[in-house]
């Protein structure tokens, strides 16, 4: 091979651009730790689909989980706000700009614990966003404690077994009005791939909760939110497939097989059969799988609910197309013949 | 001494042989729910429209139905319009308090009462005016469940026959207050007015000496409270994200801000909205997205009292480090807890000041009147935006809540400041972006916003160490640097915290200081102690935090300061205790006044002549 041989071109996305700022700093997180591939299934869907970083916000409340944003998009502006009040931070610069996509990176102590009134608040609202929970059971960065969606019987690193029930968060969220609920594992690349491409096209709230194991306190024998058990008892519901609106598709679904499901803005799921037939629109459905998985021990993946159509809280605020942030002096502040009328009614 | 000038006129019946004009308190005393408001206010705007200067405050409980209340009105020739303490004309309509209120009357005091009530009984130095509020009310109004509020009507007539008000203004008043939809309603009330003051010609002769008579000195003026005109303040200084939690006392901010955007801030060819408005799940929910919302590039605000103030903490200390801006109105009430929410206090100045963990300061703004929320609104906006951090908006349910004789609000001269921020041309021009960069020496960075499309626009905000481009940080140089920039910042402020209002008299060794609604009190008693000990004093109106140098020197200035405040702990006082340099503290001294109601000037008066012996 000739040295001076030119080095590979650079694979570039549909936007024409490289991978490069769709990828961020180096992690701080453990080797081995679910989120990091989670920040990498991040960089792969946004690079691929081709979203401009711009367009991104980057939100995240504290923990480890938290610390992801710093990660990936490093041309996305990010926010690492307060323990458990991503939430109120994401909803506000929702409202100040609409045409941000806003990605929301928590764990189960930010959402199920000290925040989980702004959780089921934003969830009511249908915040367009999606938001993903890095859900590892436990509180890594103060070494260990049990979060509140540890499994009753679970075993810490100390010894110590957790008696208190779970909160699902997925059962909330469906019971709450969010309007996309999935659930995968950090470990199942293609599943949770095609899940977060389907959050992207998703016009409302999506909510991801990915079980992602804390290889330092929590992947012990005996926890249920470690890399073996979640694989020995992982249940996907169905096959995840997406073809995303600006590629044709080629396959031709098998009749009864395959739901096909057009999204908002004409993307296409996927869901093929794996055993028995699920339908996700279907909410008391949903609750009874979810409910019955986790009588039997069963940790249910897949997309669990959807709901299109709803009015997100952009359609409920009636606000102008444009980013209120921007607007100008002169459609935000009405003119003296106002304020001269205002003054006349109150002599 | 008498602060009541008195004029040699005999009166009509001949009783008295002196006039008092223009300058007396009516307090009317009522049952909780029972629709008096709207009586109270048309009493109240009659007065105004006579060109008499007004004041009305209303003392109400934590209730919706069935707890005392008490409105009081005062009118002064002089336009002080802060409260008085003495009442001298009663309307007592609450069976509960009536004998209470008797009781507490100075001799001399005039007293409407519903007849059955008997409370002529109580007293011989009074004057009282029985009035049979249920015989009157059935012909003028047959709707048997409208009675109870059309009863409170009739003390408007009779009230205003016996003080001589024009009953043309009074008509006025009422029918600007029910509107051209309501006529129907305000046609049912003005037949009660008329019953009421048939019913005082007919039977009740003058016996008291208190008088209206038409001036001149409200000519221009409006009324408002001070939550209508915060709230018109923001919507000219063009905000666009409010989220907020109900909460006395200052929920009004919020609730009629909607009124106005809805008039003022719809897009006439989308028909849609400048602004979004969204009620939170709490106050800690409502500042965040206004951190969130700013961070976005919006103008956001949210109001509030102490309790959401206290929720409020963490976040603040969040802007405050992150530098995001934020307005927050804190329209204050008795804490400590739950305190009495209905109630005025001034005692979240430190709270304000210094609200969250670590080394914090954030820059507060005193409105006194309204017109100042008004213009002051504008402020807090700009600074918020300009100094990226978070600002306060100091108020009390007093300013905020009661109906103000104010003068009318300017419309703003200045442009919407947006501060310190870089698009994407500027990011071409400049080369190199930083955060956290003092490039103009001032402490006050530059920053972009989410959504800039330029590939070196992001940067990654976080409550955690960061340094000059906000990378994360645990070194010790990068800390103390960026803090101290903090304070670089905070003393640039005072450029922009608006200057002192201040009177230094040549003859005065003695000074005043004080902010916010304290300010009505302090001018009426500064005018008390000059009639009646002889002693000039010179005064200092503070309009923001931080404090500027006029503060200082005022100090210098005088021999003894004292600080004036409405609160147990001097709370204003300890931070300039904070602040200023020592040698200046040894001639602070200290008024304080935390019993809840709006502070007056006797209180003042009495207070300053026990620590000056005179």
């Amino acid at each position: 091979m000739s040295a001076a041989a030119a080095p590979p071109p650079k694979k570039v996305n549909r936007i024409g651009l490289d991978v490069l700022p769709y990828k961020g700093g180096k992690t701080t997180l453990c080797a081995g730790c679910g989120h990091n591939s989670i920040s990498e299934r991040i960089i792969e869907v946004l690079f691929e689909l081709g979203i401009e970083p711009h367009s991104v916000a980057k939100m995240s409340g504290i923990g480890c989980s938290s610390k992801t944003p710093a990660y990936f998009l490093s041309q996305s502006h990010g926010f690492n706000s307060v323990h458990g009040r991503a939430p109120a931070v994401s909803t506000g610069a929702l409202m100040a700009n609409r045409d941000l996509r806003g990605i929301v990176v928590t764990g189960d102590g930010d959402t199920a614990s000290i925040g989980i009134g702004q959780f089921i608040h934003m969830l009511r609202r249908n915040v367009p966003l999606v938001y993903i929970i890095e859900n590892n059971g436990v509180y890594g960065l103060t070494k260990g404690q049990f979060s509140a969606t540890a499994d009753r019987g679970s075993k810490q690193k100390s010894g110590v077994i957790n008696d208190m029930t779970p909160i699902d968060c997925c059962l909330m969220g469906i019971e709450l009005g969010a309007t996309f609920v999935a659930r995968s594992f950090s470990g199942d690349k293609k599943q949770l791939t095609n899940i977060l491409k389907a959050c992207v096209s998703h016009r409302g709230l999506s909510l991801v909760d990915v079980i992602s194991p804390c290889v330092t306190f929590n992947d012990h024998e005996g926890s249920t939110k470690s890399y073996s058990y979640v694989k020995e008892h992982e249940m996907a519901l169905h096959d995840v497939s997406y073809v995303p609106y600006y590629e044709e598709i080629q396959v031709d679904i098998e009749e009864g097989e395959v739901r096909d499901v057009t999204m908002h803005d004409g993307s296409h799921l996927r869901l093929k059969k794996l055993g028995r037939d699920y339908d996700p629109t279907n909410k008391r459905q949903a609750v009874d799988a979810i409910t019955d998985a986790e009588k039997s021990g069963e940790i249910l993946t897949g997309i669990l609910y959807m709901e299109q159509g709803r009015d997100t809280l952009h359609d409920m605020l009636g606000m102008v197309d444009e980013p209120l942030a921007t607007l100008p002096q002169s459609r935000v502040r009405p003119g003296p013949e106002a304020l001269a009328r205002m003054m006349e009614e109150l002599r | 001494m008498s602060t009541i000038e008195v004029s040699p006129v005999a009166s009509r019946t001949g009783g008295q042989s002196y006039r008092v004009i223009n300058d007396w308190s009516i307090q009317v005393a009522t049952v909780n729910g029972s629709g008096s408001q709207t009586a109270n206010n048309i009493l109240m705007r009659s007065i105004f429209q006579m060109g008499i200067p007004v004041s009305g405050k209303n003392l109400f409980p934590s209730n919706i139905a069935g707890l005392p209340t008490w409105f009081t009105i005062r009118a002064n020739k002089h336009g002080w319009i802060g409260r008085k303490k003495e009442i001298d004309f009663l309307v007592a309509m609450n069976p509960e308090t009536a004998r209470e209120d008797v009781l507490k009357l100075e001799p001399g005091a005039a007293v409407v009462y519903d007849a059955p009530l008997k409370l002529n009984e109580l007293r011989t130095d009074l004057h009282f005016y029985p009035v049979p509020f249920d015989k009157l009310v059935v012909p003028v109004c047959p709707e048997v469940r409208l009675r109870k509020l059309v009863r409170n009507m009739i003390y408007d007539g009779v009230v205003g026959h016996l003080l001589g008000l024009d009953f043309e203004e009074m008509k006025k008043a009422l029918y600007k207050q029910f509107g051209a939809r309501k006529a129907k309603a305000a046609d049912l009330n003005w037949n009660a007015i008329q019953a009421g003051k048939q019913f005082a010609e007919e039977s009740l002769p003058k016996m008291d000496s208190l008088w209206a008579e038409r001036m001149d000195k409200t000519a221009g003026k409006i009324i408002i409270d001070g939550n209508s005109a915060a709230a018109l303040g923001c919507v000219f200084a063009g905000v666009t994200v409010v989220t907020w939690y109900p909460i006395t006392p200052s929920s009004s901010l919020v609730e009629s801000m909607i009124g106005y955007l809805k008039r003022l801030r719809i897009d006439k060819e989308t028909g849609k909205a400048t602004y979004a408005v969204l009620q939170a799940e709490d106050e800690l929910a409502a500042v965040g997205m206004v951190i969130g919302a700013s961070w976005a590039g919006a103008r956001a605000m949210t109001s509030t009292s102490g309790p959401g103030v206290s929720l409020m903490a963490e976040f603040v200390g969040l802007g405050y480090y992150a530098e995001v801006p934020a307005v927050i109105f804190d329209v204050q009430r008795v804490g400590p807890s739950t305190g009495l929410p209905t109630r005025t206090m001034q005692g979240d100045l430190l709270s304000n000041a210094l609200l969250s963990h670590g080394d914090t300061h954030h820059p507060i703004l005193f409105p006194s009147d309204p017109a100042e929320c008004f213009s002051m609104a504008g402020e807090a906006f700009d600074i918020a935006e300009h100094f990226q951090t978070p600002v306060f908006v100091n108020t009390d349910l007093d300013l905020g809540m009661n109906n103000w004789m104010a003068d009318p609000f300017e419309y703003p001269t200045k442009p919407i400041h947006r501060g310190k921020v870089l698009t994407a041309e500027d990011l071409d021009r400049v080369g190199e972006f930083a955060r956290y960069r003092d490039v103009d020496g001032d402490g006050v960075p530059y920053r972009t916003l989410p959504g800039t499309k330029h590939p070196k626009a992001a940067y990654f905000t976080r409550g955690s160490g960061h340094n000059d481009r906000a990378g994360y940080t645990e070194r010790e140089d990068d800390y103390v640097n960026n803090v101290d920039r903090l304070s670089r910042k905070f003393e640039t402020m005072k450029k922009w915290i608006p200057a002192p209002e201040m009177q230094r008299s040549e003859k005065a060794s003695i000074g005043l200081v004080y902010c916010g609604t304290t300010r009505w009190a302090v001018e009426e008693s500064r005018d008390q102690i000059a009639r009646e000990y002889g002693v000039e004093t010179s005064f200092l109106r503070l309009k923001g935090y931080p404090f500027t140098q006029e503060l200082e020197d005022f100090i210098h200035a005088h021999e003894r300061v004292y600080v004036v405040e409405q609160n147990r702990d001097a709370q204003l006082l300890a931070l300039m205790k904070l602040d200023l340099p020592v040698p200046l503290l040894s001639k602070l001294r200290s008024i304080r006044y935390y019993g809840g109601m709006p502070l007056d000037a006797r209180t003042v008066t009495t207070k300053f002549v026990e620590q000056e012996g005179l």
